[in-house]
């Protein structure tokens, strides 16, 4: 009984500390999300771009740090194509098509991504610590502890430029109403870039860190859909929620596989989260952090 | 259309067990009606009875409650107190679409429109509720569907010239001028030949020509398809010309009710309006 | 141009409702319709007819079942390979198991599979709204992809994943040339699509545009929106079912889970945001496109020699799509089908146009 509760609580914390990688992909989405009023189907996409053109850089004969310093232009300039060519022509579109039009973008970056870069796997490794150690008798990974720590520096980073820079009061400022911020002077186009541009730092923050983990390779695309069912279930505006919300679907992809997934045949992660995430959210429509509208006619 | 479809004087109608007329003759019977959002009281115990076949129209200042009150009376809000009821039935606990088959029509302040959709097919949609024919008719088409879409197309095609919009039959409404997307909406309201129509602002934003275009309109459509009006205007000059009775909200509460005469000299009414304290 | 369209308005409210309004449209489609029958069997190679025809014309169906849901109810699906998935092993089942079935009965059951699923899956779109409902579908592509790979019931507990369809018939006639399958198919897409352009002109594709438009105002006009969004769920997943049925038994001859992952469901979206949301038509047009597309891009680096790998013209071909996708949301939310019309304006009232 002793050891099924100790294996457990392995399982557990193994799962949680996956929930943190969604976690990251998530808080991307929720950014752009905020910001733009676009439900970026293409985040996926962007994880493996930037991680793919980190890797190609560093290929050069580059140190690692160095080309992850030069990566970061490269997303500045996504983060610009996609403002002029995509988001100020949606100014007007339906929900639907600007998602439908993410969906264009991630095939878009898939395709530069394979073509540039080919579609090999590329082993990423940047000195994250991979040995484990023992909590009372509990193991637990040094590299998932240091993701987690990686991405509580990333929050924190994210937090402290939202809350106390010039920029971030305007980005918070257009979150909060498109329009009342326009009226006082705040540039739409700006605010999309630069927030598309941090989405992008997340994302190749988290491509460095999956990399570590999995390896370079296209198939990161879908794992990093994952992040769906966690903004769904997190709500699709709340920094909180993303984390919360990773968390909850890693533990529980984790337990359910462990635990029930041989009765089911196995491999059941590819859709355990999304139905936790549907069923929570026929429960509660507006996600666990999510804000209720009163619907006005 | 001949004459005899004008409607004659109202006769005097029938004594009925109640010595109340107002309530003997109402189509719809407010009574005591409150509305609140969590701590925000939008309605407060208000009376009203619309007689059938009179406009009657709600005014007040901007966030009075007149359109919550619209919404209470067609079902997308539920009173938080009160009783509405339409035909002397209870109806504030109906559904939408239940108050829709019964007769009640609504237009909308910012345009519910089905955009992407012609100004006939629009129309058709305010007589889908008297579409009948099933799934696997539909799917068949000829027979019995295309004979229903031929009678209801003719019978839209009615409402098409009363409204004179048979230069528009065809077009996308969502590209169409606002003041003809308004009598677009006003037509499918009026398609379904409901008993009741209400009206939330039919002519804002319209130049002083499609006023009085639309309310010429809207008096046509009362006299002479029979149907009762509730309208919320802020237009006051149209409203005296064009109402029977008057009610007047201010603040959730119902500040006068009457003829337009009787409203123009209310003392509590002006005040209100320009704001002087009660 | 072609012909005038001065006078040709329509003269009763009969005329209006026909499915192509004017005289001289309706010859071309006569025209259309019987090159389709006689002249392309006759004169199309098998190739043309097994590697492009057929699997052009099934996919209109899918993408026909997709624009219903998407196009015309306005519920975004990222499930559709799902939903032939459930068509293709429910077909297969019965054909495997019960041979005494028709097999054309077959099609059509593993239809009303998919569009129980359909509803099944649709169930959330009455809570949730737009991308919601597009992850929940989502989640179906991935539970049915699951399924069927891990559940080898589904495929009668083969040894290999990926099954052979047995030789099957049709009235009698065995169906085994490219010609035979090209008949089939052919009967099997005029049905559907007249099924579908019917319902699209009549009460029920009028609700599901209602809804599309406009939510409330559809409850105001007395319609039942729960009810009408689950039925466009099951006539769309009844769509895609009987395409993905279609799909492994007349096409590929094969059946494994791997032909309806989740690129079918991307490149059947593809098609119809390229032919036209919201058009029977483009539903066709979509398809020739997306299944075109490759086929000439490989023919162009061919001819020109380019020194291009096969991986980089498939990349290129995920970008030329994605970007051909961000082009029609953006600029021509009607798709190519738009485009035509206003082609065809200008050729019938051209030489009048000019300078215009």
């Amino acid at each position: 009984m002793f050891e099924d509760f100790q294996f457990f609580v392995e399982v557990l914390i193994s799962g949680l500390l996956t929930g943190i990688l969604y976690s990251l992909v998530a808080i991307g989405f929720v950014l752009i999300y905020k910001a733009s009023n676009v439900f970026n189907f293409a985040q996926g996409a962007m994880v493996l771009f930037a991680a793919t053109t980190l890797v190609g850089i560093s290929g050069f004969g580059l140190n690692i740090w160095f080309s992850a310093l030069l990566t970061i232009p490269v997303m500045a300039l996504l983060a610009y194509l996609v403002e002029i060519l995509i988001l100020r022509r949606m100014v007007n579109s339906t929900p639907i098509s600007m998602f439908m039009a993410t969906i264009g973008l991630s095939f878009v970056l898939l395709g530069l991504t394979q073509l540039i870069w080919g579609s090999g796997v590329h082993l990423l490794e940047f000195g994250l610590p991979s040995g484990q150690f023992i909590v009372g008798d509990v193991f637990i990974n040094q590299f998932d502890l240091s993701v987690a720590a990686i991405c509580a520096i990333l929050v924190a980073g994210l937090v402290i430029f939202f809350q106390h820079t010039k920029v971030g009061l305007s980005l918070r400022a257009v979150a909060e109403d498109h329009q009342a911020a326009v009226s006082v002077g705040v540039s739409l186009s700006k605010v999309w870039v630069i927030v598309w541009f941090i989405a992008g730092i997340v994302c190749l923050v988290t491509g460095m860190v999956w990399g570590a983990k999995l390896g370079v390779q296209p198939a990161l695309n879908l794992i990093a859909l994952k992040a769906l069912p966690v903004i769904v279930l997190g709500g699709l505006t709340s920094i909180p929620g993303a984390i919360v919300g990773g968390l909850i679907i890693g533990a529980s992809e984790k337990l359910f596989e462990v635990f029930l997934g041989s009765a089911f045949g196995g491999a059941t992660e590819s859709w355990v989260p999304y139905v936790v995430a549907i069923l929570f959210l026929l429960v509660k429509p507006s996600g666990l952090f999510g804000s209720t509208q009163i619907g006005r006619i | 259309m001949n004459a005899s479809e004008f409607p004659t004087p109202p006769l005097p109608t029938p004594p009925l067990p109640t010595n109340d007329a107002s309530i003997r003759q109402a189509l719809v019977a407010v009574q005591g009606v409150s509305l609140s959002f969590g701590g925000n009281t939008v309605l407060s115990n208000v009376d009203l009875n619309v007689r059938s076949g009179e406009i009657y129209s709600i005014i007040g200042p901007n966030g009075a409650g007149k359109t919550s009150l619209l919404n209470c009376i067609n079902g997308f809000y539920k009173p938080t107190a009160g009783r509405i009821s339409f035909d002397d039935k209870d109806m504030s606990r109906l559904s939408v679409s239940r108050l829709a088959r019964m007769g009640v029509a609504r237009t909308f302040q910012n345009l519910a429109l089905f955009r992407d959709l012609s100004t006939i097919d629009n129309l058709l949609l305010g007589r889908n509720l008297m579409m009948k024919t099933s799934f696997a008719q539909a799917a068949w088409y000829w027979g019995a569907t295309r004979n229903e879409e031929l009678n209801h197309r003719a019978a839209v095609e009615e409402t098409v010239h009363l409204l004179q919009l048979a230069g528009v039959r065809d077009a996308t409404v969502g590209r169409l001028s606002y003041g003809t997307q308004k009598r677009i909406e006003f037509g499918r309201a009026l398609a379904s030949r409901p008993k009741l129509i209400l009206l939330d602002e039919p002519m804002a934003g319209m130049t002083q020509v499609e006023k009085s275009e639309m309310s010429a309109f809207i008096r046509t459509a009362n006299k002479l398809l029979d149907v009762t009006v509730i309208l919320i205007e802020h237009d006051v000059g149209i409203i005296m010309d064009l109402s029977d009775r008057i009610a007047v909200l201010d603040r959730g509460v119902k500040i006068a009710e009457g003829s337009p005469r009787q409203i123009s000299t209310d003392e509590s009414v002006i005040a209100a309006y320009l704001g002087t304290d009660h | 141009m072609l012909y005038r369209i001065a006078r040709r308005l329509p003269s009763s409210h009969s005329d209006s409702l026909r499915i192509i309004a004017r005289k001289e449209d309706r010859a071309i489609a006569l025209v259309a319709g019987l090159f389709i029958l006689l002249v392309v069997p006759a004169i199309a190679g098998d190739y043309v007819l097994s590697a492009l025809l057929i699997p052009f014309l099934i996919l209109s169906i899918a993408a026909i079942g997709l624009n219903l849901v998407m196009g015309y109810a306005g519920q975004a699906s990222l499930g559709t390979g799902g939903f032939m998935a459930v068509g293709a092993y429910t077909s297969y089942k019965l054909a495997t198991n019960i041979p005494e079935i028709p097999i054309v009965l077959d099609f059509f059951l593993g239809g009303l599979a998919a569009a129980l699923a359909g509803i099944l899956f649709g169930l959330p779109s009455l809570r949730l709204k737009a991308f919601y409902l597009a992850i929940s579908t989502l989640a179906f592509q991935f539970f049915a992809e699951w399924l069927f790979s891990k559940v080898s019931w589904f495929w009668n507990d083969n040894a290999s994943g990926v099954v052979s369809i047995p030789a099957f018939d049709v009235l009698g006639i065995t169906i085994e040339g490219p010609r035979q399958s090209y008949y089939l198919v052919c009967a099997i897409v005029a049905i559907m699509t007249l099924a579908a352009v019917n319902l699209m002109r009549s009460h029920v594709g009028r609700r599901w545009m209602a809804i599309r438009d406009n939510e409330t105002a559809a409850r105001l006009m007395g319609i039942s929106v729960p009810a009408a969004k689950l039925q466009a769920f099951a006539i769309s997943s009844f769509y895609c079912g009987v395409a993905g049925a279609l799909w492994s038994f007349v096409y590929l001859k094969t059946l494994g889970v791997s032909s309806y992952s989740i690129d079918i469901s991307f490149k059947i979206i593809f098609m119809i945001v390229i032919g036209g949301m919201g058009t029977i038509l483009g539903s066709f047009i979509g398809a020739a496109f997306v299944l075109l597309m490759p086929v000439v891009l490989n023919a162009v680096t061919v001819a020109l020699s380019l020194p291009i790998d096969t991986g980089s013209v498939s990349s290129l071909e995920q970008i030329f799509f994605g970007v051909l996708v961000i082009y029609f949301v953006l600029v021509e939310p009607r798709g190519i089908m738009h485009l035509l019309g206003k082609l065809h304006k200008k050729l019938v009232s051209w030489p009048l146009n000019i300078g215009r």
